[in-house]
């Protein structure tokens, strides 16, 4: 599957403007923020939501304080490459999932990218001398990370991924071991660097979808969604945001901040106001956690009743989503699936005879779903489950 | 470019592009030939399904393509003569295509022989067939070549013929003048071959048998040993070169029409089970066939001791399917395989012939003889193509009792891997999704579902089953009595209550009879009336399924291809006088009774397949059967 990513469209891109593509990495990091995770402490969130929260959580003043002191101080990516793998010769017996979370803090890199990183670094110090030990080694590590967060999809789709796409390769029959570890490690390499550059693809292949004067409708917070919104507003496209809010995390505040400073007109809506304003939409975009094998897709609460609206209303509905996020998952309604938990402030006491309903994220069947933005190419949702099949069995 | 998946890369190459093509690649192909620009029209030879190993959905890569073709082509010859033997016979010297690469015997005899032969022996028609299939264009290329060949080779230029080529390969009306000119010459044919016919059996292969050189004499051993009659002979014949013909090994055959009186005479002639057609039957589905059901047992059981051309095992079979003692998909299959092993057992080949045609031949009558007793189902017909498969691919070097160790232990393999083992994983697969409390609907009784609803149950899951079931069967009451037996809570309804029970139900679980490449189920009929309802109600819907069950077929209806049972069963009930106010009625020109066997659900109301390569959407079947249609085949 990843070798026929359309990574290409990048390759031409950055011919061109070189600008545009160094830009994202030199924007102002947004983890300042802890106040979401500092405030809830709760063990009943799902590590996934605490993440978020760390890294996008609700627009603060010193967020944006932090923020605009942290420009150009961003480590760049290459100087924290080399930094990880000093550190890895230092410490041989360094933990996964230490270096995952090492990773992890780069509020610009997706989780299963910093966890696809964390497992190639594995390989990078791994003292097997026999790859079956190699192996069993690597299992063993994306075992440790799936068992750290078990909610969260992407992680536990890339690490399966990562160990698919690395231990299925001719490179298992060479003779000689240092050489089968080296072409492990190019692949594992090759394989972070295909999802590292997977938003970028996206992004690119998203353009012809956003026309001139077109409004979109975005729900949640979405890096690969602001990516093809940035790199739209960048190629001067001339289109409208419509942001919902995302309660609880508010979310779409933070988005709708993003693209007003990016000079996109956009418009902040209640998460009950997607109906009334689905006339004026022309197209629904949103990111996903995860998507599944038939095809749907599962995201942010919420995401499934726009889409129903956008469905009744004959609106397209577009996925951008990295291809690590496929998931050999098949939920058959909205209850079936692994339950990720996020507290809700209502802002008042809530009696404690009222039960909330907590669940961070709804499945959104593939019926609903009009195209996937993948770096894989542009797909329908039926696609989805023919590459899982090719890559997992 | 990284190949992620290796073994099957190599073996095959394709590239599926998602999302960008170049566009070089489609032409590339129409013009340096694919593997299979024998059959007359290019968008034919596009639409012919797979005749080949590459299957219609692979685009085959333009830099493959030399390579590819020697592999399927390993006597090598060009296509581009072909079409001119075929477009411009009338102009150029055809006899000055090189022959040579047909210079082998066996190619030739083959081409001559009976280029109307069908390849499978075990449909009951003989050539008519052709004119509404590509097989039939396929078929009319090789007697085009077959002519080149025999005329004498007068040393003309390949050159020219090449230049020809060109010019005929940019006209686009040249097909229709070999249409036409395919049709004449078949209607040649076909009067010639109902000539020798008619002038006996066995004198009949004369004009044949001036091409044969080799393999005259089995021929017409066969077609003496089987003197009912040089149809079934040639047709067995057919089925022979079945490797040969690798390219139409996947061509749809088609099916016996028995709205055709003629052909239906013809088959009756050959056939050892004396069916009596039932009189009246609806318009509809006058093209199936349709029995007087009961009425033959004795008789046949009576023939146990005299039979020649039928194993016993595999006579024992056909008689318990004609009786209606094996019946389920898996049963069936197992049952039938069982019975060609025995058959295997005892097999020896016969002197001066080939194991592998021979068996195959044998193999071939055992089937036919099979589908008079009832109409093979389409798991059935996959075991089949297994089986001749694995024959056509015996090393030649083999003993015979070597060959038989191999075929028999092949047999077993496919039963407990595709069959047994395949229940085990989709019965772990569909237990994930049981929850506790859940109501969970079956219909009729599928092997797979009932061991799934046990398997939970042994897990100490909680839950509820409700049992539907239908006239004239009743199959849901014996699942209903194993199920109460291990202590699940169960309820029973009939069909006719669907819409009611249905609100709370959480989960439908159903068994298929096969699963077509468009994601239709084919399986017991009332299943789509229930899958049906529960897509109203929101219910989702799963399908258990066998993967060796899925099928490359398209269906969109239940009409076209369907089982009609016994009519009598829905308008009588036995044993109860008082109700049965048809009586005597069966025979009345107004009444027709249609009962049917299965129906077609669209993959619209279906969630999820599961089979034993995971949980699927109906949208990826065609996936599962182009990715491995082969391991199923070779396994």
């Amino acid at each position: 599957m990843w070798y026929r990513s359309a990574s290409f469209i990048l390759d031409k891109q950055q011919q061109q403007q070189n600008d545009t593509v160094t830009n994202p990495e030199s924007r102002p990091p947004s983890s300042a923020s802890t106040a979401m995770a500092a405030e809830n402490p709760n063990a009943n969130i799902s590590m996934y939501y605490q993440t978020r929260a760390a890294h996008h959580g609700v627009v603060t003043n010193d967020w944006l304080a932090q923020a605009q002191a942290a420009v150009g101080g961003h480590p760049d990516d290459s100087v924290s490459d080399n930094y990880v793998s000093g550190s890895e010769e230092e410490n041989i017996r360094y933990s996964v999932v230490d270096e995952f979370n090492n990773w992890r803090k780069q509020p610009e890199l997706a989780e299963a990218v910093a966890a696809i990183r964390a497992l190639a670094s594995v390989i990078r110090s791994s003292q097997a001398t026999t790859m079956m030990e190699l192996e069993i080694e690597l299992k063993k590590a994306s075992d440790a990370l799936k068992s750290w967060d078990t909610t969260s999809i992407s992680l536990t789709a890339g690490c399966d991924l990562f160990m698919r796409y690395v231990t299925r390769t001719s490179a298992l029959e060479y003779e000689d071991f240092n050489s089968a570890k080296s072409r492990l490690l190019e692949r594992a390499e090759k394989f972070g660097e295909i999802s590292y550059k997977a938003r970028r693809i996206i992004a690119m292949l998203s353009q012809d979808f956003i026309f001139d004067g077109c409004t979109i409708l975005v729900h949640g917070f979405s890096r690969v969604v602001l990516e093809v919104l940035r790199t739209a507003a960048q190629n001067k496209k001339l289109f409208r945001v419509l942001c919902t809010e995302g309660r609880p995390d508010r979310t779409g505040l933070r988005l709708s901040n993003e693209l007003a400073k990016l000079d996109i007109p956009v418009k902040l809506l209640i998460d009950s106001a997607v109906a009334y304003s689905m006339d004026e939409v022309d197209m629904v975009f949103v990111g996903a956690d995860g998507v599944v094998e038939s095809g749907g897709i599962i995201n942010m609460m919420g995401t499934y009743q726009i889409a129903l609206v956008a469905k009744s209303m004959n609106k397209p509905v577009y996925v951008a989503a990295e291809s690590y996020k496929f998931a050999r998952l098949y939920p058959l309604d909205q209850k079936d699936m692994v339950p990720a938990l996020r507290p809700i402030d209502f802002g008042v006491p809530i009696p404690s005879k009222v039960e909330v309903e907590t669940s961070a994220r709804d499945y959104t069947p593939p019926q609903y779903l009009t195209l996937l933005f993948t770096d894989l190419g542009v797909l329908t949702p039926s696609v989805v489950s023919d590459e899982l099949i090719q890559l997992y069995l | 470019m990284d190949s992620r998946r290796v073994p099957r890369t190599v073996s095959d190459p394709k590239v599926r592009q998602v999302g960008f093509f170049a566009p070089a690649a489609p032409l590339d192909r129409s013009e340096s030939g694919p593997p299979a620009p024998t059959s007359s029209s290019p968008p034919v030879s596009d639409v012919s399904p797979s005749g080949n190993s590459l299957s219609p959905v692979m685009i085959p890569p333009p830099r493959h393509l030399s390579t590819d073709l020697s592999r399927h082509f390993p006597l090598g010859p060009p296509i581009s003569p072909l079409r001119v033997a075929r477009a411009a016979d009338t102009s150029i010297p055809v006899g000055s295509y090189n022959p040579s690469e047909f210079l082998t015997p066996t190619a030739t005899t083959e081409f001559s022989e009976d280029p109307l032969s069908p390849r499978w022996g075990r449909r009951g028609s003989s050539g008519k067939f052709a004119t509404s299939l590509p097989a039939g264009g396929f078929n009319m290329a090789l007697a085009k070549q077959k002519n080149a060949v025999n005329l004498p080779p007068d040393g003309g230029s390949n050159v020219e013929v090449q230049k020809e080529q060109r010019a005929v390969t940019g006209k686009p009306l040249k097909e229709k003048t070999t249409k036409a000119e395919r049709r004449a010459l078949q209607e040649a044919q076909r009067a010639a071959k109902a000539a020798a016919k008619g002038e006996g059996s066995k004198t009949g292969a004369s004009g044949v048998n001036t091409a044969n050189s080799n393999t005259g004499k089995p021929v017409k051993a066969v077609s003496q040993k089987k003197d009912s009659s040089s149809v079934a002979a040639s047709e067995k014949k057919g089925g022979d070169r079945q490797p040969d013909k690798d390219r139409k090994k996947d061509v749809p055959h088609p099916r016996m029409q028995f709205d055709d009186a003629n052909r239906v005479e013809k088959a009756k002639k050959r056939s050892v089970v004396k069916q009596t057609e039932a009189k009246n039957r609806v318009e509809l589905f006058r093209h199936l066939p349709q029995y007087e059901h009961g009425t033959q047992l004795p008789e046949l059981e009576s023939k146990f001791f005299q039979l020649d051309t039928v194993h016993p095992a595999v006579y024992k079979v056909g008689l318990r399917y004609l009786a209606g003692d094996i019946s389920g998909g898996n049963a069936r299959c197992i049952a039938m395989l069982q019975a060609f092993q025995e058959s295997i057992k005892d097999y020896s080949t016969p002197p001066e012939k080939s194991l592998i045609r021979d068996l195959t031949t044998k193999i071939n009558g055992y089937v036919s003889f099979l589908i008079e007793c009832r109409p093979l189902s389409i798991s059935m017909g996959n075991a089949i193509r297994f089986l001749k498969t694995r024959i056509a691919q015996l090393p030649l070097n083999l003993s015979e009792s070597e060959a038989k160790v191999h075929l028999i232990s092949d047999i077993d393999r496919f039963i407990s891997e595709k069959i047994i083992l395949a229940d085990k994983v989709i019965v772990k697969h569909a237990v994930t999704k049981i929850r506790d409390g859940d109501v969970l609907l079956t219909y009729a009784s599928s092997s797979a579902v009932e061991m799934m609803l046990l398997h939970a149950h042994e897990l100490g899951k909680h839950f509820r089953v409700v049992i539907v079931d239908s006239r004239p069967k009743l199959e849901g009451q014996k699942l209903l009595r194993r199920l109460v037996g291990k202590g699940i809570h169960c309820t029973y309804t009939h069909i006719n209550a669907v819409s009611y029970i249905m609100h709370e139900v959480s989960r439908v679980f159903l068994g298929a009879s096969s699963v077509l490449s468009n994601g239709t189920v084919y399986s017991r009929v009332g299943t789509a009336c229930v899958a049906m309802v529960a897509h109203q109600f929101h219910v989702p819907v799963l399908i258990c399924c066998e993967a060796y069950k899925f099928h490359e077929r398209v269906q969109l209806d239940s009409i076209c291809s369907n089982e009609l049972g016994d009519p009598d069963v829905i308008s009588k009930v036995s044993g109860r006088k008082e109700i049965n106010t048809l009586d005597g009625w069966a025979n009345s020109e107004n009444l027709q009774l249609l009962n049917l066997m299965y129906d077609a659900t669209p993959s619209d109301y279906v969630s999820m397949i599961i089979t034993d390569y995971g949980m699927i959407p109906p949208t990826s079947v065609p996936v599962i059967v182009r990715e491995y249609r082969r391991e199923h085949l070779w396994i």
